[in-house]
């Protein structure tokens, strides 16, 4: 059994620190219980179970600090993994930046445990996958999907009294469906804590509409258009820009919130008015841990507020140096939206493209944030308030900070996953004008 | 090594991997705990009762991967060591086929009673998915080995050096970029050593000893004024060697407009030539967009021949099995068997190869215990082949399988990865001068930079880390911004030249991502310096704020 309760892993860590010679010593647990089903052809081709466990301990003198973790939990063992990081301490060079350890924290209980979740076993994923091959078969189709679930706790402790436990539950699945001809590809993704929420055969019935509206694309002229994201399309390209919310980086003048001549971009307005972006890690739709791995809590932060830099997050180090407060990053990201629905975002359009999905976005210049990558599953034209026909893909290099200066329209708010890291954000469809699209592929 | 430990050990982002945090699951070591091996008698007893425990409940193919994976990390920034993490992982995966469907199960506990509970897990988990089964695995036959061994021909084991003489190291590199001007340097060292052993039931026992080192740094350089900034990465590759690769040799080093390495690396002066460079970058013209003729390093041209080449010929791809992650691909069985698919011009041919000395990918035997091998997959810019496995042979009417399985782990399932795909060298006397001299309007690209191509590998765009103008066959400065997009028919049909094997070099990728869930995967990438007419660069300058 990985997923230990407070009262066990609170024992547990009051042994290990019991062991603790160093000046300073932080002790962490994590364990996850879950599993997974791999499909391709319409049937499964890999499927499997994990469950681990693994302490790690942090000794500190001065400002020498050495690492070490384990995955075995007799006593001796937890006695050596102790002895290990303050072996590693002795021989580490000192770390200027050593900040001591926090003392104890008042931490609000996370909301992130759903137990429908953690009672998910290999036959339901089965079922669940059962369900989306038959509707991947109605429809003449090939699918290929992923289902995952997880059970995990995370727990930190230290020497100086702080205590903090998180448990919680995640269920991810994707959906790829493409015509026997290998002419139209379509594709969703959902991601949750509660798996009461997934229909995986709603998703794959979504897929299978896109597969069968994606056959034979027209080509069109790459520039600049106005695009509809959908928010799986939308959470990939602005997933880039949270890593830049980061106040050392900015000041040593390498992020794209660096300030020509010097600092960073807080208080600038460096977005449309319409664009909002915090953290909060009680928000029922995508709640997240309540603390964070250094023992910091974790509150609503507001990052983006009405296009302007609310917030940097800035580590106890960082924070120190530039006599400013510390400010931990953020657990979730959330986009607040508008009222409209993808089809009322179409109605309004004249010109334009919507985008089912984004694919292979990586970094060219991080000075601008400018991505390149492309679209996929799903592209359509659209002119005067209809979709008109489906077009071949393309690709875009794009900032998504420049994209966030072009919004025409946001949509409402909904849960979806990044397609590569498989992280769940909250964000709204985009009616984004002046969009750049540099070249077609052929890819479907 | 996992690719999500890596970054999380590292803080390197994306970028740094070829495709995207679980906490570490593995112990960590003394930082200079004595490198050892399992001995091989013990991991056969432990394997006989895997290979039994998943007979008697029905199995009818069994393979058992012991695994013991080391790694260590060393990060660095200027004059501070950041981190330094050595970690074990040690543990048993059973994959068995019943009722004609794969299962897999995975432990840490490697008690008998353990061993034989984790096999029949995986059993069940077989005739579980049997019930969605299409039709049941066609496994190509492989003759046992008997009991065997492989070792990585190092000549230095990086694990044994002290930590006090690689972190030396790594503060002199960043002390060399300091000094010749840079704003910020971090450098970091990576050394894996995979300790695997394979057994089955056609009668294989097989010990495996490999080796890898990655060294590589990034140097950044900022004009406060304009706030404008540029960065500069190693032109080193990762490798499968010892720490031999980290002693320089002068016949391995080739001069030009940039000094640039063959099988030694020599980070200081790597270092000391990128400070001067990035600044170089820094006051560089910025690219006007249109066609260029394009000559490639090799340092920059792996990337391409991986992402182009190397994905779209792996017949998992090919067949529809990666469509919900990274895509399929164009190279469909119908081009093959048409036999006369021109894919590149005649100056092309390219070869997967998992035996290469010094290479990511050589190994003696693959994850499902198949001695490997070299074949061609480009002949004469002709598709002659795929890279394929065990369950994938008879699809392409193979014998046998090509020995390019691989798991990141002893946790995780084996499937087919990529071999080390490589360019050929030139026939012709050719130097990269030479072909330079032939240029009237065009571009050098040294090292790897950004890199993206679409879900069926047609469209790409690749950048790099040094630029250079070419004019009536004389190189005339630095240049900035530059990207080039393609598709890949077009790009290797202009391929026009290729050095000869006096300038073959390797690069390759320490972290290449694949499959659900994404195991990563090492692998090599040689070429010589190739030219390609007629390539459509961008400029990717844009301004926010």
């Amino acid at each position: 059994m990985s997923i230990l309760t407070k009262e066990e892993a609170q024992a547990l860590l009051k042994k290990v620190l019991a062991f603790s010679k160093s000046d300073e010593c932080e002790v962490s647990l994590s364990g996850t219980e879950g599993g997974n089903i791999r499909y391709a052809r319409n049937a499964i081709s890999t499927a499997g179970d994990i469950s681990t466990l693994t302490l790690s301990v942090s000794a500190t003198y001065g400002k020498k600090t050495g690492s070490a973790s384990i995955n075995e939990f007799d006593d001796a063992s937890l006695e050596k993994v102790v002895r290990r990081a303050e072996e590693l301490a002795q021989l580490a060079p000192e770390n200027p930046e050593h900040m001591p350890l926090m003392g104890p924290q008042t931490f609000k209980d996370a909301i992130t445990y759903v137990q429908a979740t953690a009672d998910m076993t290999p036959e339901s994923r089965a079922d669940a996958v059962a369900q989306s091959v038959q509707a991947s078969k109605d429809a003449k189709l090939q699918a290929a999907g992923y289902i995952e679930n997880t059970t995990s706790f995370d727990v930190v402790a230290n020497s100086k009294g702080l205590f903090a436990y998180n448990q919680g539950t995640d269920v991810i699945f994707s959906i790829t469906t493409r015509n026997e001809e290998g002419t139209g590809s379509g594709y969703a993704a959902r991601g949750f804590n509660d798996v009461r929420k997934l229909d995986t055969l709603g998703a794959t019935k979504v897929a299978a509409s896109k597969a069968n509206g994606s056959a034979g694309a027209k080509a069109i002229e790459p520039g600049k258009y106005t695009v509809i994201l959908e928010p799986v399309a939308a959470t990939y390209m602005i997933e880039n820009m949270f890593r830049g919310f980061d106040a050392r980086s900015a000041d040593e003048g390498r992020s794209f919130m660096s300030k020509p001549g010097g600092g960073n971009r807080l208080g600038e307005q460096l977005m449309d008015e319409k664009v909002n972006i915090y953290s909060d890690p009680f928000n029922k739709d995508l709640p997240s841990a309540t603390w964070n791995r250094e023992g910091f809590p974790l509150e609503r932060t507001d990052w983006i507020r009405n296009g302007k830099v609310e917030n940097l997050a800035y580590s106890r180090y960082w924070a120190e140096k530039k006599g400013a407060k510390p400010l931990p990053f953020g657990a979730n990201y959330i986009m607040e939206g508008g009222d409209q629905t993808i089809e009322d975002m179409i109605k309004s359009t004249e010109k334009g493209i919507l985008v089912s999905r984004l694919w292979y976005i990586r970094l060219v210049d991080a000075q601008t944030l400018l991505l390149t990558g492309l679209t996929r599953d799903g592209t359509f034209y659209i002119e005067n308030g209809e979709i008109k026909f489906p077009i071949k893909n393309m690709r875009f290099n794009e900032s998504p900070v420049i994209m966030l200066n072009n919004v025409e329209a946001l949509g409402k708010v909904e849960r979806s996953i990044s397609v590569e890291s498989y992280r769940s954000y909250l964000i709204p469809p985009m009616k984004i004008r002046d969009f750049t699209f540099t070249s077609l592929s052929d890819a479907v | 090594m996992k690719r999500r430990d890596f970054l999380q050990w590292t803080g390197m982002g994306l970028g740094a991997t070829m495709l995207s945090g679980m906490p570490l699951v593995g112990k960590a070591l003394p930082l200079d705990a004595p490198w050892y091996t399992v001995d091989a008698a013990i991991k056969k007893q432990l394997a006989d009762v895997a290979l039994n425990a998943a007979r008697s409940k029905g199995a009818t193919y069994t393979d058992v991967r012991i695994g013991r994976y080391l790694n260590q990390f060393i990060i660095t920034r200027e004059d501070k060591v950041e981190n330094v993490v050595n970690t074990e992982s040690y543990g048993m995966g059973i994959r068995v086929i019943a009722n004609g469907s794969w299962g897999f199960a995975a432990t840490d506990k490697l008690d008998n009673d353990s061993i034989a509970h984790t096999a029949a897990l995986a059993v069940a988990i077989a005739k579980e998915n049997s019930r969605l089964l299409s039709e049941p695995v066609q496994l190509a036959p492989q003759k046992g080995y008997g009991e065997v061994s492989w070792k990585t021909p190092i000549e230095k084991n990086a694990f044994e050096v002290p930590i006090k003489e690689k972190v030396d190291l790594l503060l002199n590199v960043n002390a060399a970029a300091m000094k010749g001007g840079a704003d910020y340097m971090n450098s970091y060292l990576f050394l894996v050593n995979e300790q695997k052993y394979f057994a089955s039931s056609d009668g294989s026992y097989i010990d495996q000893d490999i080796h890898r080192i990655w060294p590589t740094f990034t140097i950044t350089k900022i004009d406060k004024a304009t706030g404008k900034f540029e960065t500069r990465n190693a032109l080193s590759a990762p490798v499968g060697m010892g720490y031999e690769y980290l002693l320089p040799r002068p016949e391995d080093k080739i001069h030009g407009i940039s000094t640039l390495y063959k099988k030694r690396y020599d980070m200081v002066e790597d270092a000391a030539q990128g400070a001067k460079q990035v600044a170089e970058k820094m006051a560089a013209k910025s690219v006007e967009p249109g066609k260029y003729d394009l000559i490639l390093d090799p340092s920059h041209l792996w990337l391409t021949i991986h992402e182009s080449v190397g994905h779209p010929t792996e017949l998992d791809r090919v067949l529809g099995y990666e469509a919900n992650f990274a895509g399929t691909s164009f190279l469909t069985l119908d081009k093959w068997e048409s036999r006369n698919f021109q894919f590149g011009s005649k100056h092309v041919n390219i070869k997967a190869d998992k035996t290469q000395p010094g290479s990511l990918g050589a190994v003696g035997y693959d994850d499902e215990g198949v001695g490997t091998q070299e074949w061609d997959l480009i002949k004469d810019g002709v598709l002659v082949n795929y890279q394929a496995i065990r369950d994938q042979a008879h699809i392409i009417n193979l014998p046998a399988s090509q020995g390019c399985c691989y798991a990141q782990s002893w946790s995780d399932v084996q499937f087919q990865r990529m071999a080390n795909v490589s360019l050929q060298p030139g026939k012709q006397t050719l130097s990269p001068q030479d072909m330079i001299k032939n240029v009237e309007k065009g571009i050098y690209i040294i090292g790897d930079g950004s890199f993206s191509i679409d879900q069926q590998r047609y469209n790409f765009q690749f950048a790099g880390q040094l630029f250079y103008e070419i004019k009536q066959g004389k190189i005339v400065g630095a240049l900035k911004d530059v990207a080039y997009q393609a598709n890949t028919r077009e790009f290797w049909n202009s391929c026009s030249a290729v050095a000869d094997k006096n300038d073959y070099r390797l690069g390759g990728s320490f972290f290449d991502g694949k499959g659900q869930p994404m195991q990563a995967s090492a692998v090599s990438h040689g070429s010589s310096t190739a030219r390609f007419d007629k390539v459509n660069v961008i400029n990717t300058a844009r301004k926010i704020g």
